[in-house]
């Protein structure tokens, strides 16, 4: 019987959703504790209970980034790979690889001191998006509307402590309806696709800031934009997000790794967490 | 089942499905509490990790 793990640091409805839908296509499923696994350079293959799959759901990303890389070097086979993990928790790096594979994308400029900064905002004229490179949620994703905001914004990066805060992610402000969509990819297959719109008296559209979701219809033009980013990224199980801009149309914005899909399932008709299973359960040693 | 809360002493509701690694919340303080152990009987509770700058997806 296929063996699937499932790793957390915090169960959430989509971990739980796992955890029961391998049980009831009848594998035997576990979840463990990304907390409380420890791994050395004399571990071997085998040292470690973690099944034949092991699906990575730790919502820390740099604890989730590392463990799988310890797993993988005890030849686990991990959804996402430490490499997709790693471009697509990274907003500079997740850009440079769409870009590169000619997948539309938002003009992004990138930074790496304050100063440049500055000069390439005021080169380019506001309104612009300022991003963290990692983090989500729309943490720290700042409209950037006029020049004094945007400097005290810069100036309040400045004196963060993380080193990653003075790397400059500077986006074009796509001229969208007041939603994004989101397109939850299982291998090669768009499982579902939402319309999150942003809440009242907030422009981010994430569910995690109170967004709404609405089932969105899967034309030709995103499955094709929606697979060719995953593609691109690695491929696995992804949350593909795309802006509608009024003057190009479709852009990816955002792939994201370890993909939350509470508010997709809310409103969706397709078994989502069943489809992450059987994929997994594809990917199994066997 | 219920539990006391180790900030305020409020009383948390634990539902009945709730499993090992889940995070419950303080209803009087708002504190956030993850599940360590869970028997049908009883149920142990530690502080959770607060959110960190790398949550999220």
């Amino acid at each position: 019987m296929t063996k699937v793990c499932i790793i957390y640091d915090k169960v959430r409805f989509e971990e739980k959703a796992l955890f029961d839908k391998a049980a009831e296509k009848g594998l035997q499923a576990q979840l463990v504790d990304a907390k409380t696994v420890t791994v050395s350079t004399d571990s071997r293959p085998g040292d470690l209970a973690l099944g034949d799959v092991v699906m990575q759901r730790s919502v820390s990303h740099y604890r989730g980034l590392y463990l799988t890389s310890c797993l993988e070097f005890l030849d686990y086979p991990v959804i996402n790979r430490f490499q997709v993990a790693e471009t697509c928790g990274n907003k500079l790096v997740t850009s440079l690889v769409l870009a590169k594979n000619n997948i539309p994308t938002p003009k992004t400029q990138f930074a790496f001191s304050a100063e440049q900064a500055m000069e390439l905002i005021q080169k380019t004229g506001l309104p612009l998006v300022l991003k963290p490179i990692v983090g989500s949620w729309g943490r720290g994703v700042f409209p950037l509307r006029d020049e004094e905001t945007a400097s005290m914004i810069i100036e309040m990066r400045e004196e963060n402590d993380s080193p990653l805060s003075r790397i400059y992610y500077v986006q074009e402000m796509i001229d969208r309806p007041p939603r994004d969509i989101r397109c939850i990819v299982v291998g090669d297959r768009v499982v579902t696709a939402i319309y999150r719109y942003s809440a009242e008296s907030e422009w981010r559209t994430n569910v995690a800031r109170g967004g709404k979701a609405e089932l969105a219809p899967i034309t030709k033009e995103l499955e094709d934009m929606a697979l060719k980013a995953a593609k691109a990224v690695g491929g696995g199980i992804l949350g593909v997000d795309l802006m509608e801009d009024k003057a190009r149309g479709l852009v990816v914005h955002e792939v994201n790794n370890t993909v939350e899909f509470r508010g997709a399932a809310t409103v969706s008709t397709t078994d989502i967490p069943g489809a992450m299973i059987d994929y997994a359960a594809r990917k199994a040693r066997k | 089942m219920k539990k006391e809360c180790q900030e305020c002493g409020a009383e948390i509701n634990i539902p009945e499905d709730a499993v090992v690694g889940e995070i419950v919340t303080c209803p009087d303080c708002g504190g956030d509490f993850e599940i360590a152990t869970k028997t049908a009987d009883k149920v142990e509770l530690k502080p959770a990790e607060t959110v960190g700058e790398d949550w999220g997806q």
